[in-house]
């Protein structure tokens, strides 16, 4: 199948051009791809197999087999609780609850129903000396609390409301 | 602007100039300020901001690289150095000759650290350290700095990670020059096996037999792969190199391609250190820049380049062989060996496969020599290892210490002891793949060194020690360790597949007190056979938090399943509670109750005794008047 090169994927054409469309960069382009877009599409994906001349069986096993990869699109804001053992014996748990109910998710639904937030967890930081820590959109908040978390959150919906 | 390509005359040259300057730099007052991963996340890059604004309102100049004359009369230096490792303390400000640490800075001190510190001489006490009492204002005086011994870490908290001419004034690079004209590939592969340099990435394997062994290999193309994918949750000393003093690793690979005789290498960075991966590049274009990185490098037949290769988040990545997988571009899963990687690595080829404080150490090593090497340590373990100490302790953050300090030291003496006055309880060393010790005195003074640690079935690991207090149910630990790895696991080998589910699904009925007897003979069971025949070392270590909770915490264990009833998890729960109004003092509850945990006499309100309650549930299911409320499960 031959993906037609619309606008929606002009950018991810350009990036793998930019790579040579070489195969072992495909980590890399998929990496660039999922920051400019925030998932992986099933079109993009294609698309990749097809610039790299690989199979997109092989494209799809290496897009899953990685945490990082995202097949489904993400909410505006990617929060990230961090589950390493510093946060854990320092009770990072229940902040993710907290924000769970807060968001109102259930099962395996990790993005809240305005498409706003999607809450993550990731494996360890390395800002142990912070536990707990999160992170929305990349940026750190050391030494968190739930009721914090959930002022960061508020904080962030009352702008958007606003923004409106 | 292009360089000149460096020569060795013009190396030495720069080193001399760039070591004048560093002098001229020491007698004017310095800034310094951490500018780690834990010091940015509390707004340390607000305070360079302001140091610099309140300098200009003052008309003084400010040197950002070192300074190179000395006409200024009113002049400052500001940097941004790398992680001191105090990060509990954080935002971490240095001022420089003075040797005064300011800790928890914030923003709007800015006017106040330059105007009584830094131009009056003043130490601000509000901002000093302070422990039972006693002011630290000096770095060197705190006791989490007085027992450690930073080599690795030096220029870590000192230089400014982005500026070369630093890294060179303070010996930089001339490891590498060393080796590069004075040195055949034998004698470097001779050096590193003569200093004893294990590998600092867990297992602990000498660093020169790796080299020699991959130096022996025919082959014309040969690479040299840096491991930077830190997973171990709790350690993050890589992290911490990597952006406080990346320069020392891409020396430490060029030596290891002259010894090896390769000409290319990879570094490999979790997608979560982003600071790290732009501290690398930022070094390598600077190195490129200079004509120490790229071809035919000081006029030599050598040439040398360095790539960044960013992870996806997958544990496994941390192994060899599936770390080697993952920058070809595959999924990241490890191979059955032999072959080892020194034959068969990178894209099949001989390949030298490091940890980050691995390369750190060698240009050291090359330096100073390897008698200097062997003073720092123990015999089979010589030099120093870095530790992110982290969990119930006062003081967490990076340590570096030579190998043999104990247990004692480091928890007691570093750490400052147990948070909030609790008894200590045990240190899980080395993450998911390591062991737990105990509290007790055998345990405490062990020697933390491959040998010794691995005798008592713990292992340093990548150097991850969480500290856990009275309060920490070590069941609880290791379900929270195999739920890690049962996550992590790639999938390729059933063992590690199927056995680490089987073992997680065990655990978790012991936690919530459903657990039997015979539970704990068959997760012993489970481990031996996984420990033995997974096929990475992920799978093969996976079960060590298990084996040794079972082996020096196996009370707890039985408290779940004998008693079915832990008090460290009950501490954490909210009881039932009987409302006072509502209750007919009918004595239901009481008669149930299978702890005894209930009183009250007839006619009369009951209440329950919290210490005896096990959340039962009993006494709710029994009140006939809704008197009592259960307490949500925790």
């Amino acid at each position: 199948m031959v993906v037609p090169i619309n606008k929606e994927l002009t950018r991810a054409n350009e990036i793998i051009e930019n790579y040579g469309c070489d195969q072992s960069n495909l980590i890399a382009i998929m990496q660039e791809i999922q920051a400019e877009y925030k998932y992986l599409s099933e079109d993009t994906l294609t698309l990749i197999a097809e610039k790299l001349g690989v199979s997109t069986a092989k494209v799809y096993s290496v897009a899953t087999f990685y945490e990082n990869f995202s097949l489904e699109a993400k909410g505006k804001y990617i929060i990230k609780v961090c589950a390493g053992t510093a946060c854990h014996v320092r009770k990072s748990g229940p902040i993710y609850d907290a924000i769970r109910d807060y968001l109102g998710l259930t099962g395996k639904k990790k993005t809240s129903a305005d498409g706003l937030f999607t809450l993550e967890t990731v494996a360890c930081l390395g800002a142990c000396g912070l536990a707990p820590v999160m992170t929305i959109d990349g940026e750190v908040h050391s030494k968190m609390t739930p009721e914090a978390a959930l002022a960061l959150l508020e904080d962030i919906r009352k702008k958007e409301d606003a923004a409106v | 602007m292009r360089r000149a390509k460096m020569t060795r005359d013009s190396f030495h040259v720069f080193q001399a100039n760039a070591r004048n300057a560093l002098k001229q730099s020491e007698q004017v007052p310095s800034v310094l300020i951490c500018a780690g991963t834990g010091c940015i996340a509390g707004g340390a890059l607000k305070i360079y901001d302001n140091i610099k604004a309140e300098c200009e309102k003052r008309g003084l100049q400010v040197y950002v690289g070192l300074k190179h004359d000395t006409d200024e009369e009113k002049s400052l230096h500001v940097k941004m150095s790398g992680c001191h490792g105090f990060c509990e303390m954080g935002p971490l400000v240095h001022i420089e000759p003075m040797g005064i640490m300011y800790i928890h800075v914030k923003p709007e001190d800015c006017h106040e650290i330059l105007e009584k510190t830094v131009l009056g001489g003043e130490i601000i006490d509000r901002l000093v350290y302070h422990l039972d009492g006693v002011a630290y204002p000096r770095q060197e005086d705190i006791p989490f700095y007085k027992k450690q011994h930073r080599v690795v870490l030096e220029n870590c908290g000192t230089s400014d990670a982005e500026d070369i001419e630093e890294y060179i004034a303070k010996g930089g690079y001339s490891g590498f020059e060393k080796a590069l004209f004075e040195m055949t590939d034998e004698e470097i592969c001779k050096t590193i096996m003569d200093s004893g340099l294990r590998g600092r990435g867990g297992g602990g394997f000498p660093a020169g037999r790796k080299w020699d062994g991959a130096r022996k290999q025919k082959s014309p193309k040969k690479y040299i792969v840096c491991n930077g994918d830190e997973g171990d949750p709790g350690a993050f000393m890589d992290r911490s190199i990597m952006e406080g003093n990346p320069h020392s690793v891409l020396e430490g690979m060029m030596i290891a391609g002259l010894a090896v005789g390769s000409d290319e290498g990879y570094i490999y960075v979790r997608a979560e250190y982003p600071l790290a991966v732009s501290r690398l590049k930022a070094a390598i274009a600077k190195a490129e820049e200079y004509g120490l990185l790229g071809d035919r490098i000081m006029g030599t037949d050598f040439s040398f380049r360095i790539h960044v290769n960013k992870g996806a988040g997958a544990f496994v990545c941390g192994e060899g062989s599936a770390l080697t997988a993952s920058i070809e571009g595959n999924r990241g899963m490890p191979r059955v060996k032999p072959p080892r990687t020194i034959e068969h690595g990178l894209w099949a080829e001989p390949t030298v496969l490091n940890n980050v404080e691995t390369f750190a150490n060698v240009p050291l090593i090359v330096r100073n020599g390897v008698d200097w090497y062997h003073s720092i340590g123990t015999r089979t373990s010589p030099g120093t290892k870095a530790f992110a100490l982290t969990g119930n302790v006062v003081n967490t953050g990076l340590i570096e210490v030579p190998m043999g300090t104990s247990i004692r030291e480091v928890v007691f003496d570093i750490g400052g002891g147990i948070r909030g006055g609790k008894k200590f309880k045990a240190v899980q060393i080395g993450g998911p793949s390591g062991g737990a010790t105990t509290a007790s005195q055998e345990h405490l003074d062990l020697p933390l060194d491959f040998d010794s640690l691995k005798s008592i079935g713990a292992m340093i690991g990548s150097g991850g020690l969480v500290v856990m207090d009275e309060d920490t149910c070590m069941v609880e630990t290791a379900r929270f360790f195999m739920e890690f790895t049962q996550k992590e696991s790639c999938g390729k080998c059933v063992p590690c597949r199927e056995g680490t589910k089987r073992m997680l699904e065990i655990l978790d009925r012991i936690v919530a007190n459903k657990g039997t007897l015979e539970d704990l003979d068959l997760l012993e069971e489970l481990a031996d056979t996984i420990s033995s025949t997974a096929l990475c070392g992920l799978g093969q270590s996976a079960c060590k938090p298990v084996q040794s909770t079972l082996k020096y915490f196996r009370d707890e264990y039985l408290a779940h399943v004998v008693d079915h009833h832990c008090p460290i998890c009950n501490r954490e729960k909210p009881h039932p509670t009987i409302d006072a109004e509502a209750c007919k003092g009918c004595g239901k509850c009481r008669k149930n109750c299978p702890m005894e945990a209930i009183e009250g006499s007839v006619k009369k309100p009951h209440t329950i005794d919290p210490e005896k309650c096990i959340n039962c549930g009993a006494c709710v299911s029994n009140c006939p008047f809704g008197a009592i409320t259960a307490a949500k499960e925790g």
